[in-house]
């Protein structure tokens, strides 16, 4: 004789261990998404507070000015982002903490620019454009590029932007470099617009006239 | 991976859960059924059972493996043992002869012609009531006769069972993983036994009735699986096969990868070539659990093991690949690896938990098959390296098994 109901009672079993385990999973994914957001409002802070600072006491006491926030930290919230990206789904909430991503490296960019042109902070800036809308070989290449250069040059800021993210203050940085979808990977350094891969040994000589640069100004 | 991939991962997912909650279940509800007794044991009467040792090439074992059998704590005049050479190349036939002098043993010669034309010479002069076949590379438990027999006094409508068979002397690493394997499949046989869906008779030291022989026939070649083969007809003729978990049995395992990989791969193709054969059973309610539990179960998992496998590869290689970009476009400055765990990459995804879940009723099973094969709640360190192990080289004979069975290609028996 079959026992029907113990077939039955196996699944509402199976199946309710399934909801148990997606509820634990969206659990860990909330807590993962709150983490998120909490780095990235302290950052903002950081970023809030130094802008602050550096306008009440402009040029004329750099060596208060603390510099903005710390590059390993907004490194550490981009690995996040894209490992929740991959992991968590492109949800509307990861989607949302990647525009606030984007935007507050558009304002370290600013900040960090005045300061090292202002109070002579070695430095140097890369702003990079990548898309994730289709396949772009070139783009992991050129991340992978990024990554060793900036590992050698602590004081190298890679900046990183998708093209096809949704926000106004990226698509006036696109405007005004002019940067089209055909054209990715795209790098910005020292106002110039590159375009396609460039390996480390051609990103290293723009890196240092960057310094040197920095260094007659 | 796309997500018609993930729809096909869950599913398996959804399958392999469900199978495990179904013997957890039926664990539950059985446990105070299981009983595993110490030392000798008294029948009200012992009845005359016939075990016969086919033996093809097996000058290493046999000696030993009769040996057992006359140490058995049964009264060897209600014993009959039937050596049968199966046309043996080696020393076989010269070691089989050192017997001769034993009353109760009888000795046999035939041309080579497959373990089951032995067992059927054997089948031809049975005189008693029950019939058992005893592999020549195995060795019995001295109690485990009378444990089995014990079952047949207890319930007059049972026709076969099955001993606990486990992993004799067990020396490398494989062997160790096999044992775990072994014990999994005392707690699976049990499970299944009081499912009344056990598809294996196995060749070390299963005892069946005389009738079922007189009612089905002799055995078959059953695609080199013949002790298979006999439990299916003996499901499609709804005669029940029972598991005596305290009958000890100790088998010789394969101790290099490509024995065990010939052993499976005979044992996959016949587990196939079989439910192929006996289709017709297949999700018929009349035929009970066999038909709607064991059999799909067994193709769920031959199915889910290659998949899964399939998806390692394609992460290894997807995973290599990354590694071979970065070489490739940065060299070997590999950046440092920070040695802070951050516990926020850890995979949270509801698979992980649900796999986890499988692992864990997996190794409950281990853990409880050992306490019914050797009486003590152990944790094995064997266990973490069986789990790598049969996941690397499982899907190897799985997939030339399921090759062989559309190419018409039959294995050899070793």
């Amino acid at each position: 004789m079959i026992d029907w109901k113990k077939y039955l009672l196996v699944f509402l079993i199976t199946v309710s261990l399934f909801f148990t385990a997606g509820f634990i999973s969206n659990y860990f994914g909330d807590q993962k998404i709150d983490q998120i957001k909490s780095i990235q409002d302290n950052i903002a802070i950081s970023i809030l507070s130094s802008e602050t600072q550096f306008a009440l006491l402009q040029e004329s006491s750099c060596k208060n000015v603390s510099g903005s926030v710390l590059s390993d930290e907004l490194d550490e919230l981009g690995d996040k982002l894209e490992w929740g990206e991959k992991n968590l789904g492109v949800t509307t909430e990861v989607t949302y903490l990647k525009k606030y991503y984007s935007l507050l490296q558009i304002k370290d960019y600013l900040l960090m620019k005045k300061i090292s042109a202002q109070c002579k902070v070695k430095s140097a800036f890369i702003l990079y454009f990548y898309t994730t809308a289709e396949n772009c070989s070139l783009c992991e290449k050129q991340g992978i590029v990024l990554s060793a250069l900036r590992d050698k040059y602590p004081e190298l800021r890679v900046y990183s932007f998708d093209y096809s993210i949704d926000l106004s203050a990226v698509r006036a940085m696109l405007q005004i470099y002019k940067i089209k979808d055909t054209l990715l990977p795209a790098l910005v350094i020292d106002d110039d617009v590159l375009t396609g891969f460039y390996s480390v040994e051609d990103l290293e000589s723009r890196v240092k006239e960057s310094f040197k640069l920095q260094e007659k100004n | 991976m796309p997500s018609v991939s993930n729809l096909i991962f869950y599913t398996f997912l959804l399958l392999s859960v469900y199978a495990q909650v179904f013997f957890f279940v039926t664990f539950l509800e059985n446990r105070k059924k299981i009983i595993v007794r110490k030392g000798k044991i008294k029948l009200a009467n012992y009845p005359a059972v016939t075990v016969v040792v086919p033996c093809w090439n097996e000058e290493r074992t046999v000696y030993r493996t009769v040996q057992s059998l006359l140490n058995l704590n049964y009264p060897q005049d209600k014993l009959q043992i039937f050596l049968i050479d199966d046309g043996s190349t080696d020393s076989t036939w010269a070691i089989l002869n050192k017997f001769a002098k034993y009353p109760n043993i009888q000795i046999f010669r035939k041309e080579n012609g497959g373990k089951y034309t032995a067992l059927n010479l054997g089948l031809a002069h049975l005189e008693t009531e029950f019939f058992g076949c005893l592999d020549a590379d195995t060795l019995v438990d001295p109690e485990s006769l009378s444990r089995i027999m014990s079952y047949f006094e207890g319930d007059p409508t049972v026709m076969a069972i099955a001993p606990s068979v486990t992993v004799y002397n067990p020396k490398n690493f494989l062997q160790n993983a096999q044992k775990v394997e072994y014990f999994m499949g005392v707690y699976f046989k049990k499970m299944l036994g009081f499912l009344g869906a056990i598809n294996v008779t196995p060749g070390p030291l299963t005892i069946f009735r005389r009738k079922v022989f007189e009612d089905l026939g002799p055995y078959r070649h059953g695609h080199n699986t013949e002790d298979m083969e006999i439990a299916y007809r003996m499901q499609k003729n709804r005669y029940r096969i029972e598991h005596c978990n305290d009958a000890y049995v100790y088998t010789a395992t394969p101790s290099s990868i490509g024995k065990l990989y010939r052993q499976r791969l005979r044992w996959i193709y016949g587990f196939i070539n079989n439910t192929l054969d006996y289709r017709d059973v297949l999700f018929r309610k009349k035929y009970g659990n066999f038909a709607l539990f064991t059999l799909p179960t067994g193709i769920i998992s031959i199915f889910s093991v290659n998949y899964l496998f399939g998806r390692i590869v394609y992460n290894l290689f997807h995973f290599l690949s990354t590694k071979i970009l970065v070489i490739n476009t940065v060299g070997w400055n590999f950046p440092a690896i920070s040695s802070n765990f951050d516990p926020f990459f850890i995979n949270a995804q509801s698979f992980t938990f649900l796999v986890l879940l499988v692992y864990l009723l997996i190794i409950f099973s281990i853990t409880f098959g050992r306490k019914m094969a050797e009486g003590k709640w152990t944790f094995s360190l064997s266990v973490l390296y069986f789990f790598p192990v049969f996941s690397i080289i499982a899907p190897f004979w799985l997939l030339s098994a399921i090759y062989d069975t559309i190419i018409s290609r039959r294995p050899s028996w070793r």
